[in-house]
Order: structure tokens, then C-alpha cells, then sequence
């Protein structure tokens, strides 16, 4: 009973933790961005004044959106919430993470891009539909890619339970692992293209011709926006921790070690920060694709994550 | 023989009674055929009411022992044979759950003006019901073929229904052409398994041992007979031509139900009947079946004919089972019988949740068809307005077969994937690494199908009317409502119970493979669902559910609390253009498209660009199946030359043909001796 307790609280921290935390690292990735680029920079709580100020708005609508336009956000941003809570991030003591193991995962981040996409063809404009459209594209070569990065560890640790795969990957002792070296270049090259950011897509822009994301929420406002916008951060947050979880485990607790938790936290904002500024860096550092060129790219994640599996299961390493 | 057996079975006679008032309510639909009103209104639902009894008497077989009876019908000294065990019962099962369905949307769903008349189209239409029970149940070749033909026949005539359009004829002619080559291989596989013996009872074949060169001979046979009549590979043109054609119900049958029961005359010769499994076999049906589901979903995505695009995610789907047999028979030849058995459910499972999905979109577009009388994509959309139920229950359809949890084709997909994954262990080490690769086709198939069902919902329920007689479009009637929502519960249902479904599937595994999932996983709590073991795998479709609603309400609760649920309407946004018609939204071409440039060289892609002075532009563009260049029209060539020399013998004059078999005669005759 007590243990069970513990890992509820456990669970409810950590979800909240990622929930509350996401706009702050999206506005430090921005910031960083910033600073690399000589820029002051809107400072680290911009995010969160953008939330307010969309929550306090109201919603407009066009004539004929229909429930699916009205209910897409909420959906997104229940799946996204639901995301967050499977992965461990300070302690691998979650009591909903038998719920959904790294197949469900990927199923969960499927399922809320399917309602962002059918919402954007809710309202039958030009944009909306080809927003759709591309979002669709790039996922259906990005979420096999995720599960292929997701497939290495899982056939490394004998499990698909990301609480078991952190567990094990973060106590035992030091291996190396060359094919989670080729599972991390796909990851990283997943996570840019799911989350919207250059060389896919650029966050920052609404020119019409190389828009993605921005353009299925195009019709969107009011408090419908800013649920997206904060389902989106949670979005990025998680998977920055899924990233960390995979390949850099060193650090997160094990259950019921309560005296590792403040160094466990800690570890995590560090290496938060760092992935932030390494993000902001590749971000500046190179230009936004045309979007003919995105399935090459996603194709190349995709190969070098089921190169990091047959490596795996080449030479057991 | 029948009439003084001794041992009563119950679930075998009601089934046998089923199939018997099915047959009857045939004829009475012959008996008064131009009355739509009492065929639709009192035979249909009685079929239905048939239906239900059939699958609750099959569900209760699935755990009773085997129950068999020989009928005194068929030929002198070749009387029917009939076995019911679990695997049939679980088929049987599936014909009843969806002929349930299926039947009441047929009640509300024929008009007047459908080609054949309705008592024709009932009795035709319970035939092949009949028919189908039939295969399940027969326990010898004979009435096996016997069963198979009647039921390739009644359906052609189904997919004929509106026979007067020659389109129509010839799509029902290459169904029945590529149906009765299946049906030629599966005869010689039945002539290959029983070697010399005189008895053609499955018994017998069971019994008869086979040499490895004859048993693989009728294995591959078997994979051809039975991939024809799945649509596996090459061999799959007639789906797309015959679903399109066939009424919606029949394409649900056809798909939803018919498809399977080529999947469980595969299983019943591989798993039953051959005496051995070989690796290879597996390896063989696993590379078909990834294949073909790599092909159905990208022709799924460029198609524009609603019932096409469904036509081809049929395919892909049986790929798929195909792909969870092919690991079976794989894991059953290496002596592995949990992942065997786990392949096996798997595969079983999705039949089921194919089934239910399948069948309610093809009824969905059925719904659409009878409200807009458009069958093109292109010219369909936002009917969520007009068809709040159709577009409603669709939607759980459409996000089943993307494969989203928590419905039910992610639990399917979800249990093949871990089949794949915990493959390593194999004897050969070259499986060992290829099956987890395959795990690499099947999330791309996964993937785009997610696509596609975006695609196919978004163009017809979303957006602006792409036509102006989209307005008037009207929900369907209260039988069809009840039948597409008995399917969307059944996604449902099976999406969040799977522990129920693998306890009945126990039955079928325990003797095909000597093995029940549910012994590995006995200490499981009811919402948590682990079939290798809880730390390995685990997925709880309720939690989830209760996850994703939780923190829905949570968060419409906390928005309403602390800010408003002001909403203004107003006119579209879209970047500020003045300008917005329906003619600028994404059309079902243009969804296409990204496919078409990916993943070109798959597709024959035909353009035709118009000319730059052109005051009337019309461009033109299509993307063909290459298989139709590569293998079919080079055979039906060859076919035809082949022809025309025999022609040369033929002259139409009786003493000429006389006078050949005079010759042969002395031919023989000096051969003889």
C-alpha cells in the first residue's frame, strides 16, 4: 500500500514536473537560439506569457468547424499529458507506466497528430488540407523511424517497458553500445522532424509555401491555441526526456532510492540545459530543407536506426 | 445416419440448423423476389436474428471438445464430412458477428433499380453465408471444394449485382477467372497431401505421411490456392476491381469475412493437416505478406475511388495476417510454442479486428454512397455536417485501422510486433537477425496506413462540400445506424478487453501449436495485459482510456474554471485570403501525391500534361499497378497465342474432328502395345 502510494505521488510529480516545466524549455531553446545569433532574446518566460495571453482570449471559429475542430486540442493535449507520464525522469518508480510501453508510446504520439491533422481539414481550406497533408507524410516516415530507434534498446534490455529499459541501462555496469549510437543520430533527427524544428520545418515562420506545422493551426485561436501551443511543448519537453531516458539513463533514481532523488534532479536539469543549447546550436547552424527533401532525410533516420538494430543483432553489442 | 446418431452435438446441430434457415429464408426471398419490402424488411433481420445464433453457438464450441457428424448427403460412398473445432468454431464466430451486422445494414440498405431483384439478391446473398459456414465446418476435401466453389460462385454473383454496367461484368469475370485458379491449386494440394490413399477425409490427410518434397508441394500449392483468394501478392488484382463493383454489404462480407476464410484454410492445411512445418515455409509466407502489405498501403494512398482505397487497405491487412502466420509457422518449425502461440493470436486477433473495421467503413461508404451517389473522393466532403452518425461511427473505424490505441488494431499490432521482436533465440542465426528487421515493413505499413485513413476520412467527412448536392445529403436510416454502431462497439470492445479475446483464443492455439498464451501470463491483473511477461511487455488499453479521458476532463474543467467557453464563429481564416472556395482544398489526387514522388518506382505513373495555348486544359495523370504489365497482360498474351495455335486445329467440320480422334486412336493403340 505504502509502496503503491509512493509511486503515485512519484508518478503525479513527474508528470506534473514535464507538464508545468515544457514552456520554459521551449523558451530556453529560444533563448539560446538567441544568444547564438546575437539577439537578446524575449527571455526565458515568454512561452508562458504567450499561454496566458491566448487562455484569455476568446475562441473564434470558423462557420463550419465541427466537433473534431472544438475537440482536437483537448485530445492532443490529454495524449500528450498521457506521453509525459510514461517516461521517467527522476525515478524509475511509475506506477502508469505498465499502462503504455515504447509501442504505445509512439501509438499515443500518433494518435493526437491524427486529430491535429483531421482538426486542420476540419474547416476546408487550402492550407489546412496541405498542412495535413505534410504533417502526415512526415510522420508516417518519422513514427516507424521512432520505433526502430525505440527497437535496439528494447532487444538490448529483453523488454519494451521503458521503465525496465531505463533501469537496466542506467544501473549495471558500463557496455558499450555501438548500435545505440546509430539509434541516438536517428533519434535526434526524429525529434527535429516531429517537433516541428528546422531543417523540417521552422517553428518561426508563416510563409505559406514552406509552413508545416504552422499551418494546420492555422485556424486555431483563443484557448483552442494555447492548448496546442502547451500540448507542443510538452510535446518537445518529452521528447528531450525520452532522449535522455535512451541513451543518457545515468542518473535517474531507481525506485525507492529516496536519497538519490536531489542529485537525480540535478542531473536532469543539467542535462536539459544542455540538450537545449545543443538543439539551439544544430538549429543555427544549419538552414530549413525543402520540403521534397524530408522524406531523404526521415529516410535516412529510418536506415540508420534499423542499421543500429541489425549492428545489435550483428555483433550482440 | 445423420437422423439416428446416438451422441447429440448442440452447438454443431444449431450451426447445421442456421445454415439450413439461411438456405430457407433464400427461397422465400425467391418465392416473393420483387418485393423489397418484405425481403428487406422481414427476411434480412431474420437472417440476422440466424446470425446471432450462429455465433453464440460457435463462441460456445470455441471451448467445447470436437464435435464431429457425417452427413448422408454428396455422393454414393463419398458422404460430407463435418468437424467442429476451435479453430472453425472461431471462424465461424467471425461469420456470425459480422453477418449480424452486415444483415441488419442490408435490412434498411437495397433500393429499387439494383440490377438483380431483391428476393435473387437474398437468396443469393445467403448462400454464400451458408457457403462460408460450410468451409469452416467441412472435414473432408470434397465437400471442401464442394463448399469453396459454391461460395466463390454465390459472391461473383453478388459482385454482379448491377450486371447491366460492363465495368461491373468485367470486374465479377477476373474475380471469378483469379478465383477458380486458386481453386485449381488448392485441388492439387489436396491431391498432393493424400498421395495414394482412396480417401479424400481430413482424417486421412492428417494421417497420410508425406515426404518433405511433397509436403512443401502442397504447402506452396496451399499459399497459392488460398493467397488467391486473400489477395496476397501476385495475386491480388481482383480486389481492387471487385470490391468497387459489389454493393457495399457485399463488399463487407467479401472483405470483412471471406478474405478470412482463406486465412483459415491456410492455417487449417499448415498448422492440421501437413504432417511437419519447415522454416522455410515461414520465411516464404512472412516475405509475402510484408510485401503485400507494403503494396496495399501505397496504392491505398494514391487511390480515389473510396471504395478502391478500402479495397487496397484489405490487402495491406492481409499482408499483415499473412506476415503473423509466416512467424508462426516459423516459431512452430523451431519447437518455440510461446511465440508460436503468440504469432498465431496475433494473426487470429487481427483477422477479427479486420473484420470489424473493414466491414463498418465498407458500410460507412455504402451509407455515403446511397446519400450522394458519389463514389469518387473528389468530389465528396464535409458530409460531417449532414451525417453526423455515419461520419461519427466512421471515425472510430478509420482511427482502428490507422492502428491508434486504444482501439482495436493497435492491440493486434502490438501483439505482432512483440513476436517479432522476441524472436532472437532461433536456431539460425540468420533468421535471428532478419525476423526482427521485418519488424521494419511492418511499423512503415503501420505508418502509412495512419496516412491513408486520414486521407479517406478527412476528404469525405471534413472540410467544405466539394459539390454543391453535398447539401443535401441525408444521416442513413435507423438500420443502418444500428448495424455501423454494433461494428464501432465492437472496435471498441475488442480494442479494450484483450485479455477476454486471448482467454477464447486458448482454445485454438492449444491444439494447433501446444501452447495457451494465457498459462504464460497467470498471475496478470485484469487491466494490465503482458503476453510474454509483465516486465517485458505490458499494455493496458483501459488505463489508457481512463489516461487520456482523465486528463481531457481535467483540463476542460480547469479551462472552464479559470478562464470562459466564450466561441465566436466567423468566416475562415486561411492567411487572409479573400478568395476561398471548396475547389481549393486538398483533393484526394493531391493527397496522393507525396506517395506517388516517394515512392515512384512502385507505380506505373501515366501523365498527361496539356498543352501550354490550350483554352481548355485538361491534365490527366494515373498511377497503375506495374504487376499488370509484368505478369498479368504478358500471360493473358501468351494465353492468347497459345489459344490461337490450338485454333489452327479447329475448323468447325464434324468429319474433321472425327477423323482426329480416329487418329488418336491408332495412336494409342500402336502406343499400347
Amino acid at each position: 500500500m505504502l509502496t503503491s502510494f509512493a509511486s503515485f505521488l512519484s508518478q503525479l510529480a513527474q508528470t506534473l514536473l514535464v507538464v508545468l516545466v515544457a514552456p520554459l524549455m521551449l523558451g530556453w531553446v529560444s533563448q539560446c537560439r538567441a544568444w547564438l545569433q546575437n539577439r537578446s532574446g524575449p527571455g526565458l518566460l515568454q512561452p508562458y506569457r504567450v499561454l496566458f495571453k491566448l487562455f484569455d482570449k476568446d475562441a473564434l471559429m470558423a462557420h463550419n468547424a465541427s466537433a473534431i475542430f472544438r475537440g482536437a486540442p483537448y485530445i492532443q493535449f490529454g495524449c500528450m499529458v498521457l506521453a509525459a507520464s510514461v517516461v521517467p525522469i527522476i525515478e524509475t518508480n511509475l506506477l502508469f507506466a505498465p499502462a503504455a510501453d515504447v509501442i504505445a508510446l509512439v501509438g499515443v504520439f500518433a494518435l493526437a497528430r491524427v486529430f491535429s491533422a483531421l482538426a486542420a481539414m476540419d474547416a476546408g481550406t487550402s492550407f489546412g488540407s496541405f498542412g495535413a497533408r505534410r504533417e502526415m507524410l512526415v510522420a508516417s516516415l518519422s513514427e516507424p523511424a521512432l520505433l526502430m530507434v525505440f527497437f535496439t534498446p528494447l532487444l538490448i534490455v529483453q523488454s519494451s517497458s521503458l521503465n525496465v529499459i531505463v533501469d537496466t541501462l542506467a544501473h549495471r555496469e558500463f557496455a558499450l553500445y555501438p548500435s545505440l549510437a546509430f539509434a541516438a543520430v536517428a533519434f535526434i533527427m526524429v525529434l527535429l522532424a516531429e517537433n516541428a524544428r528546422i531543417p523540417i520545418d521552422n517553428p518561426a515562420t508563416h510563409l505559406e509555401l514552406t509552413m508545416i506545422h504552422e499551418a494546420l493551426i492555422l485556424e486555431y485561436s483563443g484557448r483552442h491555441l494555447a492548448l496546442i501551443e502547451w500540448a507542443n511543448a510538452i510535446k518537445f519537453t518529452t521528447y528531450c526526456t525520452i532522449g535522455i531516458a535512451l541513451f543518457m539513463p545515468w542518473g535517474i533514481a531507481q525506485a525507492g532510492a529516496w536519497q538519490m532523488l536531489p542529485a537525480a534532479v540535478a542531473v536532469l536539469i543539467v542535462k536539459l540545459c544542455a540538450i537545449g543549447a545543443g538543439l539551439a546550436l544544430m538549429e543555427t547552424v544549419s538552414a530549413k530543407m525543402r520540403i521534397f527533401r524530408a522524406p531523404e532525410f526521415l529516410g535516412m533516420a529510418y536506415m540508420l536506426a534499423a542499421l543500429g538494430m541489425l549492428t545489435l543483432l550483428l555483433l550482440g553489442a | 445416419m445423420y437422423l439416428f446418431d446416438a451422441a447429440i452435438t448442440p452447438p454443431l446441430d444449431l450451426i447445421l440448423g442456421v445454415v439450413l434457415f439461411w438456405l430457407l429464408i433464400g427461397m422465400a426471398g425467391v418465392a416473393r423476389s420483387r418485393s423489397l419490402r418484405f425481403v428487406s424488411r422481414v427476411l434480412f433481420p431474420m437472417g440476422a436474428a440466424g446470425s446471432l445464433v450462429l455465433a453464440a453457438a460457435a463462441l460456445y464450441a470455441i471451448g467445447a471438445p470436437t464435435a464431429v457428424r457425417v452427413l448422408p448427403l454428396g455422393l454414393p460412398d463419398l458422404p460430407f464430412h463435418l468437424r467442429l473445432d476451435a479453430l472453425s468454431a472461431f471462424f465461424i464466430v467471425l461469420v456470425g458477428v459480422v453477418s449480424l451486422g452486415v444483415s441488419l445494414f442490408s435490412a434498411g440498405y437495397f433500393r429499387r433499380g439494383e440490377g438483380a431483384t431483391p428476393g435473387l439478391l437474398c437468396l443469393q446473398y445467403h448462400v454464400f453465408l451458408s457457403s462460408m459456414v460450410m468451409v469452416m465446418l467441412a472435414d473432408d476435401a470434397y465437400l471442401f471444394m464442394v463448399a469453396w466453389e459454391t461460395m466463390a460462385l454465390s459472391s461473383y454473383f453478388l459482385v454482379t449485382t448491377s450486371h447491366r454496367i460492363a465495368e461491373i461484368r468485367r470486374a465479377g469475370f477476373l474475380y471469378l477467372l483469379i478465383a477458380h485458379i486458386g481453386a485449381i491449386a488448392l485441388l492439387l494440394c489436396f491431391g498432393v497431401m493424400h498421395g495414394a490413399g482412396g480417401d479424400y477425409s481430413f482424417d486421412a490427410l492428417r494421417a497420410s505421411e508425406l515426404p518433405v518434397f511433397w509436403a512443401s508441394t502442397a504447402f506452396l500449392l496451399a499459399l497459392f490456392g488460398f493467397g488467391a483468394k486473400a489477395g496476397l501478392l501476385p495475386l491480388h488484382a481482383w480486389l481492387p476491381e471487385a470490391h468497387p463493383a459489389a454493393p457495399s454489404p457485399v463488399s463487407a462480407l467479401m472483405s470483412g469475412v471471406m478474405l478470412k476464410t482463406a486465412v483459415y484454410g491456410f492455417l487449417r492445411v499448415t498448422f492440421d493437416l501437413l504432417p511437419t512445418q519447415i522454416w522455410w515455409w515461414g520465411v516464404a509466407t512472412l516475405i509475402m505478406g510484408l510485401l503485400t502489405a507494403l503494396f496495399g498501403v501505397m496504392f491505398a494512398a494514391v487511390q480515389s475511388d473510396m471504395k478502391r482505397l478500402l479495397a487496397y487497405s484489405s490487402i495491406e491487412n492481409i499482408g499483415v495476417i499473412f506476415a503473423g502466420a509466416g512467424l508462426a509457422i516459423i516459431f512452430h518449425a523451431y519447437n518455440n510454442p510461446h511465440l508460436a502461440a503468440l504469432a498465431l493470436v496475433a494473426t487470429l486477433y487481427h483477422c477479427l479486428n479486420h473484420a470489424f473495421f473493414k466491414s463498418l467503413l465498407f458500410l460507412g461508404t455504402g451509407s455515403v454512397l446511397h446519400a450522394t451517389h458519389e463514389r469518387s473522393l473528389g468530389k465528396l466532403g464535409g458530409l460531417i455536417r449532414n451525417m453526423p452518425w455515419v461520419a461519427g461511427l466512421s471515425l472510430v473505424g478509420a482511427l482502428a485501422i490507422a492502428g491508434l490505441p486504444p482501439l482495436n488494431g493497435f492491440v493486434s499490432e502490438w501483439l505482432l510486433l512483440q513476436a517479432f521482436l522476441f524472436s532472437p533465440g532461433l536456431p539460425n542465426p540468420y533468421l535471428n537477425m532478419l525476423v526482427p528487421l521485418g519488424s521494419a515493413a511492418l511499423v512503415l505499413a503501420a505508418a502509412l496506413s495512419g496516412y491513408v485513413m486520414v486521407k479517406f476520412y478527412g476528404v469525405i467527412f471534413l472540410g467544405q462540400y466539394r459539390e454543391e448536392k453535398m447539401r443535401t445529403a441525408r444521416d442513413a436510416g435507423a438500420w443502418e445506424r444500428v448495424a455501423l454502431a454494433w461494428f464501432a462497439a465492437g472496435c471498441i470492445g475488442l480494442g479494450l478487453f484483450p485479455m477476454a479475446i486471448i482467454l477464447l483464443l486458448d482454445h485454438v492455439t492449444l491444439p494447433l501449436v501446444n501452447f495457451t498464451l494465457s498459462a504464460a501470463i497467470s498471475g496478470n491483473h485484469w487491466l494490465l495485459f503482458a503476453p510474454v511477461a509483465a516486465e517485458r511487455a505490458s499494455y493496458g488499453p483501459l488505463l489508457f482510456l481512463l489516461g487520456i479521458t482523465g486528463t481531457l476532463l481535467v483540463t476542460f474543467l480547469t479551462v472552464r474554471a479559470f478562464y470562459h467557453g466564450r466561441i465566436k464563429r466567423g468566416a475562415v481564416w486561411d492567411c487572409g485570403f479573400p478568395e476561398q472556395t471548396s475547389r481549393m482544398q486538398d483533393t484526394a489526387e493531391g493527397f496522393g501525391q507525396p506517395i506517388t514522388q516517394i515512392f515512384e518506382p512502385f507505380f506505373k505513373v501515366r501523365r498527361r500534361m496539356p498543352d501550354p495555348f490550350s483554352s481548355h486544359p485538361v491534365y490527366e495523370k494515373s498511377n497503375e499497378d506495374k504487376l499488370w504489365f509484368w505478369l498479368y497482360l504478358p500471360i493473358a498474351r501468351a494465353n492468347e497465342r497459345i489459344s490461337s495455335w490450338i485454333g489452327i486445329l479447329q475448323h468447325g467440320r464434324i468429319h474433321l474432328y472425327l477423323l482426329y480422334s480416329f487418329v488418336t486412336l491408332l495412336a494409342l493403340l500402336l502406343f499400347v502395345h
